[in-house]
């Protein structure tokens, strides 16, 4: 059968794309499209390392299948930072060292940007609940949740 | 692998009363990309129904509530007068999975995939909650607690899809809650969950009850003997203690690594209990 032609919007810009029905938006985005910011852990939904935003939602790309985009808005760890300039999470991941191998950051700064989103001022319990679909096997969780709440301040001094 | 994504519920049925090889159909993928993943199926033919309107949309009907399969669990946790109304529905759906996956996981999906652990179905049965189907003879309406006859066996015949939910109108005080054990806090699969709806008068005596436990069994039960043992009482000490033995009597558990027999036995007469006092607390507050 013929490849699937989708149009879509990835962090702003118009793409397109030519996908089999079984490649899931992770590998569209990974090998296609060549943004290889989203990772592949687990494959199963189980570990966070590919989220990225859908039409404002928290997903992970690799339970979404690339011929479903159409028309839709996506946004990646490649959209984040403006230029050079690194966005607050960013900058705190990298000041309370919330990273050792790197595999789970991406999904880490997305996930946790779209929690800032909703919640600017969230609870420790709030964080470690919207994060629990992440998983870190390195650095632990310690770290990462006290840069989500320091970037939360930051954000919050606007 | 053919992917369609039709706009009409006549135009998926069609599609799938057609198939000539297995034909799937998706709504938030999060258990059949999984499946595909990893060979446990491999479909000719995808159905994608999220572009069906009347599998999206959630409404107010003659007093009660209609959910569309294809409503995901975190549309389902925002939409405050739902929640207020039908609170165990909408937290047993958001015990499914993450954050992430709460953005594309279904009502619809989770009752399909045949899971007797599936956290949604226990709440939604013990809520009275209606399906109704499409299919190629047209529409019909089974109550959730027919649909599942096993683990990943279905009443759906071919064609079939499940298109909403109806959750009854609700009488004043009225409420629900859904538990479950899993060995985790976040991100598991339970080995019981337990929903439990009830409706008190006015002195705080329960009038109607509706009990349903997941995971206990090859599918998951509605179990009239735990309602009627708590109908009539106010959920004193004696009525709880009836509760959890008729709870536990229903329960006919696999015996596995995540729980023993007699431990999802007696598991299941604690949150039975625990489950009841909540729905109780929750209905003389309405």
């Amino acid at each position: 059968m013929a490849k699937h032609h989708i149009e879509t919007t990835v962090n702003g810009d118009e793409v397109e794309f030519l996908c089999e029905t079984e490649e899931t938006l992770l590998d569209v985005l990974r090998d296609t499209l060549h943004l290889t910011g989203s990772k592949e852990g687990c494959a199963s939904g189980d570990c966070g390392a590919c989220s990225v935003m859908l039409d404002g939602r928290l997903v992970c790309s690799c339970l979404v299948l690339g011929c479903e985009v159409g028309g839709r808005r996506i946004e990646t760890i490649e959209g984040m930072a403006t230029g050079e300039k690194l966005h607050p999470l960013q900058q705190r991941f990298l000041e309370h060292a919330a990273l050792q191998c790197g595999i789970c950051t991406p999904g880490f700064l997305v996930a946790s940007k779209a929690l800032l989103e909703r919640t600017p001022d969230p609870t420790e319990h709030e964080i470690r609940y919207w994060l629990a679909g992440n998983l870190c096997r390195c650095t632990g969780y310690d770290k990462i949740v006290s840069a989500v709440m320091d970037a939360a301040a930051t954000l919050r001094r606007g | 692998m053919r992917y369609e994504a039709p706009e009409s519920l006549e135009g998926a049925v069609a599609l799938l009363a057609g198939a000539t090889g297995e034909a799937r159909v998706l709504a938030g993928g999060t258990d059949l990309l999984v499946q595909m993943r990893a060979d446990i199926v491999d479909p000719e033919l995808i159905v994608d129904i999220k572009k069906i309107a009347e599998t999206r949309a959630v409404t107010l009907e003659q007093g009660g509530w209609r959910i569309g399969a294809a409503v995901t669990g975190a549309e389902l946790k925002e939409h405050a007068r739902l929640k207020q109304a039908w609170p165990g529905v909408v937290e047993a759906a958001n015990l499914i999975g993450s954050t992430q996956v709460q953005g594309r996981a279904t009502l619809g999906g989770n009752l399909c995939n045949g899971s007797p652990a599936a956290d949604s179905v226990p709440a939604l049965i013990a809520a009275g909650a209606v399906a109704t189907l499409a299919g190629p003879g047209g529409q019909r309406d089974l109550p959730v607690e027919d649909i599942m006859l096993g683990p990943r066996k279905l009443a759906l015949r071919r064609g079939e899809i499940v298109v909403s939910f109806l959750l009854p109108p609700r009488p004043s005080r009225s409420s629900d809650a859904y538990l479950r054990f899993i060995p985790r806090t976040e991100m598991d699969i339970a080995v019981v969950g337990a929903g439990v709806s009830v409706t008190v008068d006015g002195a705080g005596t329960i009038t109607a009850a509706r009990v349903s436990l997941g995971a206990v069994a090859a599918r998951v039960l509605l179990v009239p003997e735990a309602a009627q043992a708590i109908v009539g009482s106010r959920l004193e000490v004696a009525a709880q203690q009836r509760l959890e033995a008729a709870a536990r009597a229903a329960c006919r558990p696999i015996d596995d690594k995540r729980g023993t027999t007699e431990f999802r036995i007696d598991v299941a007469g604690v949150l039975t209990r625990r489950a009841a006092l909540i729905a109780l607390d929750r209905a003389r507050a309405n």
